[in-house]
């Protein structure tokens, strides 16, 4: 049965481990926000810095990343809404 | 050109003269500047993410170049910034038009706008913007003028300036409830086995060691998570008053000695999972209840509603100064669209103020030289100049501001429901553990003191305590998802209570923005009233616009000659017909009626005068149903600043002239209401404006109608979005459910208690008994409370 000593110490190491990281993430202030991160995730990287030998390769890619934002631009249709 | 035409920026219909670029419409060429700014800066992809997300601001409403000039001073450049060193600083926001997806994400790109801006990060629900920039590349001035050049106008009052303090509250509120959770999960795990068949076999050193595991848990729990319910219970007692957290408190510190003697004696491991869980609901019960609109905010003063800064004018030139610097004789300038801060004297030769936060009134004031000009206005057109007369906190309506103390804000507190009920509980509960205790001691000894404080323990009111925050919260979500923002929970309570409603009537039974144009005189040909239409184009005037916008036809003629004479009229040619719009003084030459008040517009045209515009107030849709259903159950007043030009209309709506009163000044109304409470009524009043600042303050419960909830609005316990004004009867009568709802939990709790007591004072309540009974009252509370009121919701269509 001392097995089960152990078990309640890793158990509640464990669980302290949590808790630790809950009032971590309350001090960082992640939960001041619970919104405009689910927004700003579907946004698409930046456009990338121009330099000059790369500007026809980002011209293409822009226009693909530009073809999927107006299908992406449907899915945020509903986002103004005020919580 | 097609008649609907949208604007690519801002959706508005281009009208008949859209500006056309890159094969694109625009309505004005505000519109179309920011789309320039934004594509030449490869930022068009915030067309993309929301179709026409723009912010259109009409010309005359852009601030002025020299507006932000006291962001350059360091005094309140300091005040401003959150952080600042080396060079790197920081600040935050609000902006109130933040509205979607494309405006997180493009301002949160404004570092492809200038470079000197390090990082940009959007709250959406505070509607708050949080800039890190280099200050030697762009000054705070710039930066702000940056975000205005996009249509993004930041809100810099003293609001700003002050540090929010709400933050701290919540996140403290939200470590209480972890370390509340952690605690009741482990204590659940370590008391389990003892529930189970068999548990005696469990080995003693185990049993000790789970025991005193629970009670380094609960340590923790008490001392931080509960300290509130102790020391409210506390400050209640030294008032001699009997709180709910009084028997919380009592139940508390029982189930916790007990717990210890247990422990100590060996005889058990105690309640501590009992006590853990129950603070962890009602922590839980609290942050439903404390639930707040970030962005909207109720508590604003004439503070906010000021500048900071002012212009002054000296004898070397002009200097901005803090707005508590300003004193009287002052000279001052005040430009378009900047707010007069303190009541002063007209010095340039005309002015025209908009007191439309004030009185609700949309139509702009007119003012002379010379002319006495109340604090509060919004100053249209060129620049003028002003000389002080009063302090700012002396002006007329500060001092309204500051002398209204609501004195019925105290009393309300200890009225609430809850208090009523505890008072009760807390009595018969400390009866009936005497009458057990006092039972026991003569029959059985031994468990005396056991029963005295099972009755204490399992008493423990969470699930009553529970009752109020989630029917309460739940209410306010359901009013909150349609347009009707409280302040707090205890508005609903107030609200169930009113029995007398006063209207205001200026911006809040009539809308602000629209009001009926009806033409006296002469029948005007469809060529005459086109050419009205394009004189009235070609000027800003509110009024022109309202008349522009009423007559029909989109083929505007060409004006030539064009003058616009302010506070007079216009003056124009068409196809060489002279066309004169204005005052009667300015078209007729005899001067307006002193009686007459209403807003006309007389009009010249083929040498002679052809009558006149008459602008009517438009009431709000829905007003007569409104006012015929609130009549049955409320005693219906009106008060308007306004004479009595509108007492025939008024009287069709309300019935009778006894409770419409003209002419009332802000004070009147505040001494209105205040002498309908001193008839012991309790009083919702309904207004808009900072002239009815004081009477909201001073009512038991107070709603601001609003066409933007987010743009200023006076303190206030409710703000209704004016699209819903129609239903505010629903919302009062669902108040009521609400209250019924609150005493059905009251009950559904009692029965639990009953049933616990029935163990308790029969000196066998068990740990598995309490285990049980205190979270399942607890849980078929909230369940009961949040679904009956989203069922009584949508029964009821509210």
């Amino acid at each position: 049965m001392s097995v089960v000593f152990i078990l309640v110490f890793v158990a509640i190491v464990m669980a302290g481990g949590f808790l630790v990281a809950f009032i971590w993430s309350v001090k960082n202030g992640q939960y001041e926000d619970t919104y405009t991160p689910s927004v700003r995730i579907l946004f698409d990287d930046p456009p990338a810095k121009e330099s000059n030998d790369q500007v026809t390769e980002d011209k293409e890619q822009k226009k693909e990343s530009e073809d999927c934002e107006t299908e992406n631009g449907e899915n945020h249709g509903a986002q103004s809404k005020m919580e | 050109m097609s008649e609907d035409l949208k604007c690519i920026h801002c959706g508005n219909s281009c009208g008949k003269i859209p500006v056309i670029f890159d094969g694109k419409p625009f309505c004005c060429s505000g519109c179309f500047t920011v789309y320039q700014i934004l594509n030449t800066n490869k930022l068009k992809q915030y067309y993309q993410i929301e179709q026409m997300p723009g912010i259109r601001i009409e010309d005359e409403k852009q601030p002025a170049s020299e507006t932000y000039a006291f962001l350059d001073l360091d005094k309140f450049k300091s005040q401003i910034l959150t952080f600042s060193e080396g060079g790197i600083s920081k600040v935050s926001f609000f902006i109130p038009t933040i509205h979607c997806a494309s405006c997180i994400w493009l301002l949160e790109n404004l570092h492809q706008l200038h470079s000197g801006i390090i990082q940009s990060f959007v709250n959406f629900p505070k509607k708050e913007i949080n800039i890190t920039f280099n200050e030697t590349e762009i000054s705070l001035r710039q930066l702000v003028e940056l975000l205005v050049s996009i249509h993004y106008i930041p809100e810099i009052n003293q609001h700003s300036i002050e540090k929010p303090t709400g933050d701290k509250a919540e996140k403290r509120l939200f470590i209480k409830i972890g370390i509340a959770a952690f605690s009741f999960m482990n204590a659940m795990i370590y008391h389990f086995p003892q529930y189970l068949p068999g548990h005696q076999f469990l080995d003693a050193d185990m049993k000790r060691l789970f025991g005193w595991l629970s009670v380094a848990l609960a340590i923790p729990v008490l001392l931080f998570s509960a300290n509130d319910y102790f020391l409210t219970a506390w400050k209640s007692l030294k008032k001699k008053m009997i709180s709910i957290d009084l028997p919380i408190a009592l139940g508390l510190i029982t189930l916790f000695t007990q717990s210890l003697i247990e422990i100590l004696s060996g005889r058990g491991i105690g309640y501590i999972d009992s006590l853990t869980g129950l603070v962890f609901f009602m922590l839980i019960g609290r942050w439903y209840q404390g639930k707040t609109y970030q962005a909207l905010s109720f508590e604003r003063d004439y503070k906010t509603y000021f500048p900071l800064a002012v212009t002054k004018i000296t004898g070397e030139g002009t200097k901005t100064i803090a707005l508590e610097d300003l004193r009287p004789e002052d000279h001052i300038l005040v430009r378009n669209q900047e707010i007069i801060p303190a009541d002063s004297v007209l010095l340039s030769e005309t002015a025209n103020i908009d007191y439309s936060f004030v009185t609700g009134e949309s139509m702009p004031v007119a003012k002379k030289a010379g002319d006495f000009v109340f604090a509060g206005g919004r100053q249209i057109g060129n620049a003028i100049e002003l000389t002080i007369e009063k302090e700012v906190e002396q002006s007329y309506l500060t001092q309204l501001w500051n002398q209204t103390e609501n004195p019925f804000a105290a009393n309300n507190k200890l009225n609430t429901i809850i208090n009523r009920v505890s008072q009760y509980f807390t009595i018969a509960v400390v009866l009936i553990a005497l009458c057990a205790g006092g039972f026991w001691y003569f029959n059985k000894p031994d468990i005396a003191v056991f029963a005295f404080t099972s009755v204490l323990i399992i008493a423990c009111p969470c699930a009553l305590a529970l009752t109020v925050p989630f029917t309460f919260g739940s209410t306010m979500r359901q009013f909150g998802r349609r347009g009707f923002y409280l302040k707090n929970t205890a508005v609903i309570e107030h609200l169930q209570r009113v029995n007398t409603v006063v209207f205001d009537k200026t911006g809040t039974i009539t809308n602000a923005r629209q009001s009926e144009v009806q033409f006296m005189g002469n029948d005007l040909s469809p060529k005459q009233k086109l050419m009205i239409k394009s004189l009235a184009f070609h000027s800003s005037h509110p009024l022109s616009k309202t008349l522009c916008n009423s007559i029909e036809g989109d083929q505007l003629l060409d004006v030539t000659d064009f003058q616009e004479i302010p506070s007079m009229g216009l003056s124009g040619k068409i196809n060489d017909i002279r066309i004169n719009l204005g005052s009667k003084y300015f078209v007729t030459g005899s001067k307006t009626d002193e009686e007459n008040m209403k807003t006309e517009v007389w009009v010249f045209i083929n040498d002679s005068v052809a009558g006149y515009f008459q602008f009517e107030n438009e009431y709000r849709r829905g007003l007569k149903e409104l006012i015929g259903k609130l009549e049955k159950n409320y005693e219906l007043h009106l008060l308007t600043g306004d004479n009595e030009a509108e007492k025939p209309n008024l009287i069709s709506y309300f019935g009778n002239s006894r409770s419409l009163h003209f002419n009332q000044s802000p004070t009147d109304k505040l001494e209105y209401v205040r002498n309908l409470q001193k008839q012991g009524k309790n009083v919702l009043m309904i207004g808009d404006g900072l002239n009815d600042a004081g009477a909201l303050n001073e009512s038991n419960v107070g709603i601001v109608i609003a066409d933007n909830v987010f743009n200023f609005s006076p303190a206030c316990d409710a703000i209704l979005d004016s699209k819903r004004f129609a239903n505010l009867n629903k919302y009062i009568d669902f108040t009521r459910q609400s209250m019924k709802i609150v005493y059905a939990g009251f009950g559904i709790s009692f029965l639990y208690n009953l049933i616990g007591l029935s163990f308790a004072v029969q000196g066998n309540l068990s740990p598995i008994v309490a285990a049980i009974l205190m979270p399942a009252s607890s849980v078929s509370v909230v369940v009961f409370a949040s679904f009956s009121v989203s069922l009584r919701a949508k029964f009821l269509k509210l």
